[in-house]
């Protein structure tokens, strides 16, 4: 993982090099986020989320809490640095346009999925993420999301180490067992 | 970039091994069962209440945006006043301005929620300045002042920054004076204000929307300015995010959210009075003095628990609330309670999202609401939310408002402040 951390600095430090030196539009710079994130909305690396579809304002809040840092990551941390209000807006509104995230090619298994869905329903991710995952305004699109991704933010939320914007997902999964997660993570990352 | 491509399908596959095996069993048995009726949700969740249908799924908390609007871009032309108030934009550029406390030498300092940060609007040769005086802060919504030093408070700690107005460009760092404090996310965030006996209060919120809870939460504290002699001042306090002594008599008067998911309308926001130390306000217990709740109202009733003075609004997030000593308002504020009313999100067509009057009957109980600042609510959306009120030494009063990252200044009568 750290080898990884190092490579994403490396490309995050490369980018800001490269944009010191000219205007380049949102789509250009852009091209440092898909390095990790996907090209096509669609993330292919370990524990590294899909940005497809994301919705704005909470893609907003996300880039806005790593600038400030109260949301660490090292590579993110980095390269929002040196980005004004507005960069954080244009990227966060480039981001919902970008295609949204593909179920896998293989259906879910189907008991899982079963089991998902009802972990899904009796906690209400509904309540906020919509039925079909796609959320709204501030509350993350979770459809389709890594699977790996959603095991670990779901586990920082649990134990608090992840930080929300507002204290919400911690209350959530103050009460959802540490064993339910995998279940919902599989399920989400799976659903159609 | 496809270093850690067989990574994650190994990981992948071994996670799916291992959940074939241990769901298995389950999995028979949940897909010969019918799928329709939820499971119950787990004793306190934040959602209990909650009806599954379409009008509830449309329902979520609302993000103030992180950015704060320019002061141009305030929504003053939207937000209206009584005839002979007037609402100017006192400074701007705050993320996240939330509670307000006011310094001997006239600064104003501003608590946050989602960010990190209290700043210090800054009076200079009548020009405003906004300068961050701590940062790293962990939702450090509450500030008090008292004799030269700012207090602090943070989600599970208190601290102070003696002399802080003769160091406002290179301010020490907080030194905590009490941490004994839950470490809860839900309602965990603090106003806090200092009595008239001199001591601060500090309240720790129930640890979720609707739950039975220990003796430490629900309740409001007292402790001496260095810390000790905590002490438990009242008990059955869901959230309370102001509160203030009535000039008159006083007691300790304090606003106080009601739960969510019971109905679009029930209950109301309470405004509460201590009259006794240890008093008991019925929350989760009984609501608005005279709802007994669904699940844990069994076995009680609501005549165990201090009922409010007055009701503020179903889910209508009243929050800051000071009572007026000004000269400059009209002579009918004096001495009534000024309320900010955040705004409600658990509810189809919001309520809330302005600056009201409660009038006083000669008993200290409600007698009436009036609005005085209103517009944060624009078809059904929130264009500022009013977090906190506060008296500034000529009369006029202050209010914060989180969604935009100001502070206005509501004044009457006389002519406005020289601009910016």
């Amino acid at each position: 993982m750290r080898q990884i951390t190092t490579i994403m600095a490396a490309f995050a430090f490369a980018s800001l090099a490269s944009s010191a030196q000219a205007a380049e539009t949102v789509e250009q710079r852009a091209a440092t986020c898909f390095a990790c994130h996907g090209e096509h909305g669609q993330s292919e690396m370990e524990n590294t989320p899909s940005l497809g579809g994301q919705q704005s304002p909470y893609a907003l809040i996300q880039l806005f809490m790593f600038r400030e840092k109260l949301r660490t990551f090292d590579p993110m941390n980095d390269i929002t640095k040196p980005f004004t209000d507005a960069d954080l807006q244009n990227f966060a509104d480039f981001i919902a346009k970008i295609p949204k995230p593909q179920p896998p090619a293989e259906a879910g298994d189907p008991a899982r999925m079963q089991k998902g869905l009802a972990l899904a329903q009796q906690h209400r991710c509904n309540s906020c993420h919509n039925a079909d995952f796609s959320g709204k305004e501030n509350i993350p699109r979770l459809a389709n999301q890594r699977e790996d991704y959603l095991n670990k933010t779901l586990a920082e939320y649990k134990d608090n180490s992840r930080h929300g914007y507002d204290g919400t997902m911690a209350d959530v999964m103050g009460e959802v067992p540490k064993e339910q997660i995998a279940d919902l993570a599989y399920y989400i990352s799976h659903y159609r | 970039m496809r270093i850690s491509a067989s990574v994650p399908r190994s990981l992948l596959l071994a996670g799916a091994f291992i959940g074939v095996l241990s769901y298995g069993a389950v999995a028979q048995t949940a897909s010969s069962a019918a799928p329709a009726a939820a499971q119950p949700l787990p004793p306190g969740s934040p959602m209990i209440g909650r009806p599954d249908n379409e009008a509830a799924q449309k329902l979520a908390p609302v993000a103030a945006p992180p950015i704060a609007a320019a002061a141009d871009k305030l929504p003053m032309d939207k937000l209206k006043v009584p005839a002979g108030f007037n609402l100017e934009v006192y400074a701007a550029g705050m993320p996240n301005a939330r509670s307000l406390a006011l310094g001997d030498k006239g600064t104003v300092f501003v608590g946050s929620r989602t960010v990190d940060k209290v700043y210090a609007i800054v009076n200079k040769d009548g020009k405003r300045e906004v300068k961050i005086i701590a940062s790293g802060l962990y939702r450090p919504n509450g500030v008090a002042f008292k004799d030269g030093t700012l207090y602090i408070a943070e989600l599970s700690k208190v601290s102070k920054i003696e002399k802080i107005e003769d160091n406002l460009d290179n301010p020490p760092k907080p030194t905590v004076i009490y941490d004994n404090l839950p470490k809860d996310e839900a309602h965990g965030w603090k106003f806090i204000a200092i009595g008239p006996d001199n001591k601060l209060y500090v309240p720790v919120g129930q640890p979720g929307n609707n739950v039975l809870h220990d003796k430490d939460h629900g309740q409001i504290r007292r402790i001496n300015l260095d810390g000790s002699g905590a002490e438990v001042v009242a008990v059955g306090v869901r959230n309370t995010v102001g509160f203030d002594w009535n000039p008159e008599t006083k007691q300790l008067y304090f606003t106080d959210n009601s739960r969510d998911w019971m109905s679009e309308d029930l209950p109301n926001d309470e405004l509460n009075r201590v009259t006794k130390v240890g008093e008991h306000f019925g929350s989760p217990y009984c609501w608005q003095g005279n709802i007994p709740d669904p699940e844990f109202g069994w076995g009680h009733s609501c005549s165990e628990f201090t009922p409010p003075v007055g009701l503020m609004g179903p889910h209508a997030a009243s929050l800051g609330m000071r009572f007026y000593t000004g000269k400059m308002f009209p002579q009918t504020f004096k001495n009534q309670a000024i309320i900010a009313r955040h705004g409600s999100w658990n509810k189809t067509n919001k309520f809330g999202g302005d600056v009201v009057v409660a009038h006083l009957n000669k008993d200290g109980t409600v007698k009436n609401i009036e609005p005085i600042v209103t517009g944060f609510l624009q078809d059904n959306k929130y264009v500022g939310r009013p977090v906190d009120v506060m008296q500034m030494k000529d009369g006029s009063m202050l209010i914060s408002d989180d969604w935009n990252g100001a502070v206005y200044r509501l004044s009457y009568g006389k002519a406005k402040v020289a601009a910016q």
